[in-house]
């Protein structure tokens, strides 16, 4: 594939609706021509979908598509505007959160909204515990939290342990038992798998499965179209507020189609072009005998310039926190840095940004942004010193070059005025490693630059690091995604427990062989996601 | 579930009045492209705050109306009422100075609890009999550097000892105190200088030194935090330290140079405090720390951090100087003032957040993901 096929070939996507034999249950849900609107934002523009008792119905789209707002709708967060929703049969609006539990409509968050101070029981009952006399029944509650925790397969999690002490994929059945806990009859699933590691989505599976076939319908939200073909039986897809195709069958449906009518696009994974020649750069980062307890040990590499070398490797691994250690952010226990030759101080940022590194952290709203804060001061959160004179911000002087930056980046919205919380993910990663396109950034760190990134943010992001390579800046690259780090990367090393068991050019690589790398005989499969 | 259990005890109805999301997409997404001018308020850089600060101001005007109504005698004379503002601004003088140090600290996620021992100590330190002996010069330094030098330990403390900053500024509000105790021996330590006596006695153009020195510092904090590099590392330090560190801030120096330019505001404002009583004792500007707080907090600055104006701390120390004020005219008691006060804390708090939509935020923060 080439990068001229990126993004021209618009769609005028009319709405394909598939007969859908293939599910047997009646009809639960059914929202016809469902319009909300925000001040300035038609965030749903005429949404259709119809979800059967018993199946995953599988909503797909864009960050930005209005996946987000629909499911507050659902939910109970947010009323319609005009178009009408049936639930089970009768035009609903609901009022408030409470009231499409009661009717039997649970949402599971990606950021599971459970209390990390209470018990499994108490949690799965929050807010409608039994109640006598106005005191909880706690034998009772554990009894039925046992119950409903034994129908999901998992017994094994004590009612009374404190909801802290679970692993993500523990906390996520808990959600699971308190939708049931209220006899929901669907449950909206918003990204379950993104805080999931690789082994635990099959048992996510299991359970979607033991719900579904007591009737139970799920709406399954995901960016993975594998795992939309795996559980999934009909998707609907969203692009811009709208639906674009309903019930599709999700085994059968070309990839192709799902992504032609979710970006207007006909291509999955671009990546552009890879240059004829990269090995003659000047060697850029010596990174000799890094370690650090526990984390990773005795790791060297080398990063020229106008190299792009990419870190294949699994969570846990230690990949995050070599990247950390190599910018300073973490104290190496042994081995040197090294920038064009001159060591950097060990544990300082600081010193690793003026020698022309620049990271982009895993975690972006934690790490990297000032969610408050307008896009140009994110932009300029590195360099806003550089631009000022005598300790006096230019502040029109960084509108300008962040001006520059979302240009060049193709951000949306342009306005860098804008507080970056109001950004979708992908924006917000493009204000992450824009910030480091300002200075003389040489050598760029990015770690998992497309976590959560929709389609064609991401085509769009491999376009700037490939850029970034030409122009001769070193990139050191992290990803969880395989077919990542070889569509992009010029050499990989493949890290395992700490420790790098392959250094090759990517053409010499490919996915099984990378995936049998990272995995083989690993004990870490157990470690926290 | 296949059994129906025994007891179903329905949710309680606890439906807000008016649906907290709505509001906050809505301020999120910014007002209606109509409305240019109010775009800028939301989006804009520096009038983050200046909604919240008009309310503030309205909060003024209300309190200017209610002295009106009950001492309508004394509010018929322009003069009165004029001589009455400049001391409302005289009284707020010496807890603004510190406050301006304090929003800085908070804003940088963090707090200073012993301001008012570090004004009691400088306070002290300026008038023993041995500094005094260096005139006006030498006490205002001495009154300065002694603030200056707290605050570093302050900031050493928590920088780089890593103690959470309620505890460090705790304990250093004791120590501070009974240093101060120390040096003047429990003795009320009376300034003989006419030239310190006199920048509380003395006006310029009508209006008290005080108010111009107010004017001065909040000036300077104005700029500072709104218009320089030191401002910006401040907001981001505060906002996320991470993205801060990572972004290659140096966190701890910046964090150290807070509690040294909140020492900084305390050593200025135990001059003024000084010259206004003539004197400095070890329990002067007792409870300065709470009042400072309080203005911060009703100035709408975050307490966790990242987000506060100058202005609207400046406006918070002059509603309770208004208060005070007040109360004074009416001949009321300070215990009656200070249930008051403690009202007007809350119920500003209230306001904003009903007004901004953080209270639902922070129901609903792990909900609120725009898409």
């Amino acid at each position: 594939m080439t990068e001229h096929e990126n993004g021209v070939t618009e769609h005028e996507t009319p709405l394909v609706e598939a007969p859908a034999d293939t599910v047997a249950g009646e009809v639960v849900l059914r929202l016809t021509d469902v319009v909300k609107t925000f001040p300035g934002v038609r965030a749903l523009d005429g949404v259709q979908l119809e979800v059967r008792a018993g199946e995953v119905h599988c909503l797909l789209g864009q960050n930005g598509a209005g996946k987000s707002t629909l499911i507050k709708v659902l939910a109970g967060v947010h009323r319609p505007d005009s178009g009408t929703v049936q639930w089970l049969g009768n035009p609903v609006a609901f009022a408030n959160p409470q009231a499409a539990m009661r009717a039997g409509i649970a949402t599971i968050y990606q950021e599971l909204d459970l209390v990390n101070d209470l018990s499994v029981a108490e949690n799965a009952f929050l807010g409608h515990e039994p109640r006598r006399f106005g005191f909880v029944r706690r034998g009772h509650m554990a009894g039925r939290t046992r119950q409903i925790l034994g129908r999901l397969g998992h017994a094994e999690i004590p009612p009374g342990r404190m909801v802290r002490s679970l692993p993500a994929a523990g906390k996520q059945v808990v959600s699971m038992a308190r939708a049931l806990s209220h006899e929901a009859r669907l449950i909206i699933m918003d990204e379950p798998s993104a805080v999931l590691a690789h082994d635990e989505v099959g048992n996510l599976f299991r359970i979607i499965r033991e719900l579904t076939a007591q009737g139970i319908a799920v709406i399954y939200i995901s960016h993975r179209l594998e795992e939309i073909r795996e559980i999934g039986d009909r998707v609907t897809v969203l692009k811009d507020g709208r639906t674009t195709a309903a019930n599709l069958p999700a085994r059968d449906t070309p990839t192709r189609d799902l992504v032609s009518r979710m970006t207007g696009r006909t291509i999955e994974y671009v990546f552009p072009d890879r240059p004829a020649d990269t090995a003659d750069g000047d060697e850029l980062l010596q990174v000799d005998g890094l370690t650090r307890a526990g984390e990773f040990a005795d790791v060297s590499l080398a990063v020229r310039a106008g190299e792009i070398v990419g870190i294949a490797g699994l969570v846990g691994s230690g990949r995050s926190e070599l990247l950390e250690t190599i910018y300073g952010a973490r104290r190496a226990e042994a081995g040197s840095v090294r920038m064009a030759g001159r060591a950097l101080r060990p544990g300082s940022v600081g010193a690793a940004v003026r020698a022309g590194m620049g990271m982009a952290p895993e975690e972006r709203k934690s790490q990297a942004l000032l969610l408050g804060e307008p896009i140009y001061r994110n932009v300029t959160l590195a360099t806003f010193s550089r631009y000022a004179r005598f300790g006096f911000t230019d502040v029109g002087r960084e509108r300008a070059e962040a001006d520059r930056v979302a240009e060049s980046l193709e951000m949306r919205p342009r306005d860098v005025r804008r507080a970056v919380r109001t950004l979708s993910g992908g924006n917000q990663q493009k204000v992450v490693v824009g910030r480091w396109l300002l200075g003389d950034t040489k050598l760029l760190l990015l770690d998992e630059p497309t976590r959560g990134v929709d389609v064609g943010a991401r085509a769009e992001l491999y376009q700037v690091i490939r850029q970034l390579a030409a122009q001769g800046v070193g990139v050191l690259l992290v990803s969880s995604e395989v077919p990542e780090v070889l569509g992009l990367a010029d050499r990989v090393l493949v890290m395992r427990e700490g420790r790098v068991v392959r250094t090759a050019a990517a053409g010499e690589l490919d996915e099984n062989t990378v995936l049998d790398l990272v995995m083989a005989g690993s004990l870490m499969e157990g470690a926290p996601a | 579930m296949s059994e129906s259990p025994p007891t179903t005890t329905q949710l309680p109805a606890q439906s807000p009045p008016v649906d907290p999301a709505e509001t906050t997409e809505a301020a999120e997404h910014g007002a209606p492209a109509a409305s240019g001018a109010r775009l800028s308020w939301w989006h804009g850089d520096g009038g983050e705050g200046a909604k919240r600060n008009l309310a503030l101001i309205g909060v003024l005007l209300a309190l200017f109306a209610i002295g009106a109504a009950t001492r309508s005698d004394l509010y018929a004379n322009p003069d009165w009422v004029w001589a009455n503002m400049l001391s409302i601004l005289k009284l707020a003088s010496v807890v603004g100075v510190v406050t301006v140090g304090m929003t800085f600290v908070i804003i940088g996620g963090g707090i200073d609890l012993s301001v008012g021992a570090i004004v009691a100590l400088a306070g002290v330190w300026c008038t023993t009999v041995a500094t005094q002996s260096f005139g006006a010069g030498g006490m205002i330094f001495t009154a300065i550097i002694v603030g200056v030098a707290v605050g570093l330990v302050n900031g050493v403390l928590i920088a780089y000892g890593r103690l959470v900053p309620f505890i460090a500024t705790l304990a250093m509000l004791v120590a501070a105190r009974g240093l101060a105790a120390e040096i003047s021996q429990k003795q009320t330590q009376i300034s003989e200088n006419s030239v310190i006596n006199g920048i509380a006695s003395n006006s310029l153009l009508g209006i008290p030194l005080l108010v111009y020195i107010l004017a001065a510092v909040v000036a300077g904090g104005w700029v500072l935090l709104n218009r320089t590099t030191f401002g910006r590392r401040t907001v981001a330090v505060g906002g996320n330290p991470e993205a801060a560190r990572l972004a290659g801030i140096d966190v701890k120096r910046h964090t150290l140079l807070l509690y040294a330019l909140s020492g900084l505001c305390c050593g200025i404002a135990a001059i003024m405090l000084t010259a206004q009583a003539t004197s400095a004792q070890a329990a002067m500007a007792n409870l300065y720390e709470l009042d400072a707080i309080a203005a911060v907090i009703i100035g709408g600055t975050l307490l966790s951090g990242g987000r506060g104006t100058i202005v609207g701390s400046l406006l918070g120390v002059i509603i309770f100087a208004t208060i005070t004020n007040l109360f004074a005219i009416n001949g009321l008691s300070t215990e009656a003032q200070n249930m008051v006060k403690g009202g007007i804390i809350v119920a500003a708090v209230l306001i904003q957040q009903v007004q901004f939509g953080t209270l639902s935020q922070f129901f609903r923060r792990n909900r609120l993901t725009t898409s």
